[in-house]
């Protein structure tokens, strides 16, 4: 099986922890998998980048352009900094909340994402749009923005991942008094990915 | 045996070990610097590993051991390789007895350096063997190959990885004995181990015949390899290799060669495939390496072969390689329908994200402080390698020159000489200033300059991820030592007037600066505060309704944490870390709220 799944967002919104569970799970399925991070300088508040590429194909670190499967996107405007990664048919996961850039009370650019929105569902197919703030709300917390975003992704049954699996990954992933609560975040995101009709 | 996902970096660290390293030095550096954090964590107990002061003392201290008959690793990045080019240089010409490994991590892009200099030229440059991984999982089996090749030829050898390759993930499969090969132990003969002008050219007489030989040698090397068939070839190497494959596939109509081992050069395996095609493409990433090589054998040889590459136009001059630009570079040079593309020439304009200080990083206050005392003056800011080079941005606006390690001291006593009206200041980290700042210092107070020394001292070696460092008092080796101390430091050069300040109470970071501005020869300010990513946050600022929305906190710190929401200067609270700077700026006294955790 060969996936190319992109994560991308902001720093310190948990991309890396999220591509690592991905990629983990899909070694528990047996698969062959490859990553990369581009983190640029490091710094919060930066773009940051996951490629996770599944499968014996895989050569680049990084997806070419064109080819992932999915994107899943932490932010509006890093889902759009990223569509060239996209495949024609694939799909964008994107969490609606805006980060505005660490710059913006200096040069107030009116940035809010909507444009963003929009802009991806001129260009794709299929766009699953995701309130993270209420979805962590109703999760419990900020913090499992990640694994809810997981959870949407796996529920679209196009990650290849088999659900198992990744529940098995974040248990070992995440701390054990965070385990119920990341469970559920994962199921609340999986729902929303459940009942999205991909076109 | 056991499976691991790991990091490039992880994969060298686990081959050296899996190799019997016995000793590791390096100094840190992006790409390259989990290599010893990964070697610290796996290690058995009778390896030694250390952060050196710099690139320099790693690569003797490594060439030390080495002659011990110790197998030695030693890491950088491709700038650090300048620093430490003096003993490689030399221990070319001397060699090694234990195996010698040099990581030296380019960066093409350049995404974290200050140059896009080509290590696989250094090496022919110093005439010791390269090898260039494209994959962290040939970079687990070439660590291991170089060390082969290092005590084979009792010669140190460069391992050249890229970015790509250093931060990519990859499961390796490695051994868990890490127990260091056994070695002789140092045998004295001074017409081996002494360099004197005799050695060297009879040395070099020997190098320069033992090259072509390990050229043969790598052109039976299974990482060098060919695949596929027919009149036109694609020559690659490194993580470019990586792209033209991934565009390639399993296709038959073309030869696909990886050059693992830039130098020598493997003539009879490149010959061998140029002697069968028309035409060849190289696909490599910053020198056109490869293609002059190419250029070389088709000269020698009279081969009626085209070759493009980057001296034809047919490949980027600078930055980085891609898969997507493989596949358009390769895909003309086939004939190649070209791929449909998503048009996104209608994109909205995405906001700019640039590296800024962090939320309460002690800089910040050490910038405005110093700013703020010499407002109105002729004076010049010379920056250093570090976070501290983000003084840069606006509005701060506080970084005049960045050139490399160390230079900022030494920079602002060339200004300080041709311009005495001018006010110089040098701004050094701490690490910075152990890696290559005091014998700065040295030259400033011998040479009478007229120079402000401003170092950031915040414990660490924060820009490459928090290594420890002499001044830390934690060494890699976990043992708690003396902190050597800056100011002792600076006392014993000779440095009569040192201030110490703290960053964040202005007040005071702005007096020590006035006081040392008023006062000609070597000063020193230490601003002293840690890194806010290694300390708690003290509390959380807050905005009353004192504020009458001037803006002023904005304007004057540019800290992420001062925000507009609504049109009203909010804190976030989530970045917040209650370092209260911008409470000491506020004219109407409008931000409180600190220091109650």
């Amino acid at each position: 099986m060969d996936k190319n799944i992109l994560l991308c967002g902001v720093g310190g919104q948990g991309t890396v922890l999220a591509s690592k569970l991905i990629a983990a799970s899909a070694m528990r399925g047996g698969e062959t998998v490859h990553s990369a991070e581009t983190i640029g300088m490091a710094q919060r508040g930066g773009s940051v980048t996951s490629h996770v590429r599944i499968g014996d194909h895989a050569f680049s670190p990084l997806i070419p352009h064109g080819s992932a499967d999915l994107i899943i996107a932490f932010e509006p405007a890093e889902a759009v900094r990223n569509l060239q990664y996209l495949k024609k048919d694939g799909i964008v996961i994107v969490n609606s909340n805006p980060v505005k850039p660490v710059t913006e009370s200096l040069h107030d650019t009116g940035y809010d994402g909507t444009k963003m929105i929009s802009y991806l569902k001129k260009k794709c197919e299929n766009v699953i749009i995701v309130d993270g703030g209420e979805l962590c709300r109703k999760a419990g917390s900020p913090k499992v923005l990640n694994v809810a975003l997981l959870g949407t992704a796996v529920g679209t049954g196009k990650t290849g991942l088999s659900r198992e699996n990744v529940l098995e990954e974040i248990k070992h992933g995440v701390k054990e008094k965070f385990l119920e609560l990341n469970n559920n975040a994962f199921t609340i995101g999986e729902q929303i990915g459940a009942s999205y009709e991909i076109k | 045996m056991k499976k691991e996902y790991v990091m490039g970096n992880s994969a060298i660290a686990l081959g050296a070990l899996k190799a019997g390293v016995k000793l590791i030095a390096g100094y840190p550096g992006t790409p390259s610097s989990e290599i010893i954090e990964t070697a610290a964590k796996y290690k058995s107990d009778s390896v030694y590993i250390e952060w050196s002061v710099n690139e320099k003392a790693a690569m003797e201290v490594a060439a030390g051991a080495s002659l011990s008959g110790a197998r030695t690793l030693v890491t950088m990045k491709q700038v650090g390789l300048n620093v430490a080019s003096d003993p490689l240089m030399s221990l070319a010409y001397v060699g090694v007895k234990g195996g010698l490994v040099v990581v030296s991590a380019d960066d093409p892009g350049p995404i974290s350096s200050q140059t896009e200099q080509d290590t696989r030229l250094f090496g022919e440059f110093a005439r010791i063997p390269v090898f260039d991984p494209s994959s962290p999982e040939e970079a687990y089996q070439m660590v291991q190959d170089a060390f082969e090749i290092s005590e084979k030829y009792n010669t140190p050898v460069l391992l050249r990885p890229t970015t790509r390759v250093c931060h990519a993930y990859a499961s390796i499969e490695h051994d868990e004995d890490f127990s260091p090969k056994e070695y002789e132990g140092f045998v004295k003969d001074s017409s081996r181990w002494v360099i004197f002008p005799r050695l060297s050219f009879a040395n070099h007489e020997k190098i320069e015949k033992r090259n072509p030989v390990i050229g043969d040698e790598f052109s039976g090397y299974p990482l060098n390899k060919v695949c596929g068939s027919g009149r036109k070839a694609v020559f690659a190497s490194g993580v470019s290799y990586s792209y033209v494959k991934e565009y390639i596939q399993d296709r038959e109509d073309v030869i696909l060669v990886k050059i693992s081992t830039p130098f020598p050069f493997p003539d009879k395996f490149a010959l061998s495939v140029l002697e069968k095609c028309d035409e060849v493409l190289c696909f490599e990433e910053l020198s056109p390496y490869v293609e002059i090589n190419l250029q070389r054998l088709a000269g020698i040889h009279k081969l009626p072969v085209r070759i493009f590459g980057k001296t034809t136009g047919n490949g980027r001059l600078s930055g980085e390689n891609s898969a997507e630009y493989a596949a358009q570079i390769v895909g003309e040079f086939l004939g190649d329908e070209p791929a449909e593309k998503i048009d996104l020439s209608d994109m909205p304009e995405l906001p700019v994200r640039p590296p800024v200080l962090c939320a309460g990083c002690p800089h910040r206050g050490a910038f405005y402080a110093v700013k703020k005392a010499v407002e109105g003056r002729k004076a010049y800011f010379c920056g250093d390698i570090g976070c501290y080079t983000l003084g840069n941005a606006m509005p701060l606006d506080m970084t005049d020159t960045c050139l490399c390690m160390g230079a900022g001291i030494t920079m602002a006593q060339g200004f300080s000489h041709v311009e005495d009206d001018a006010l110089c200041f040098a701004f050094v980290g701490d690490s910075t200033f152990f890696a290559s700042g005091i014998t700065g210092v040295v030259n400033a107070v011998y040479n009478e300059a007229d120079i402000i020394l401003c170092v950031l001292d915040n414990s660490t070696t924060a820009m490459t991820g928090h290594q420890p460092h002499p001044g830390t008092g934690k060494n890699m080796m976990g043992n708690v030592i003396d902190k050597i101390d800056i100011i002792r430091i600076l006392e014993g050069i000779g440095v009569k007037k040192i201030v110490t300040a703290d960053p964040l109470n202005l007040e005071q970071a702005i007096a020590a600066v006035t006081e040392c501005a008023a006062e000609p020869g070597v000063k020193a300010i230490i601003f002293k505060s840690p890194c806010i990513a290694l300390v708690k946050p003290s509390g959380k600022m807050k905005i009353t309704d004192k504020c009458i929305g001037c803006k002023k906190c904005i304007r004057e710190i540019g800290c992420p944490a001062i925000i507009l929401r609504d049109d009203a200067v909010t804190i976030d609270e989530s970045m917040c870390t209650g370092c209260a700077l911008c409470s000491q700026i506020c004219p109407v006294n409008a931000i409180g709220g600190n220091c109650n955790g």
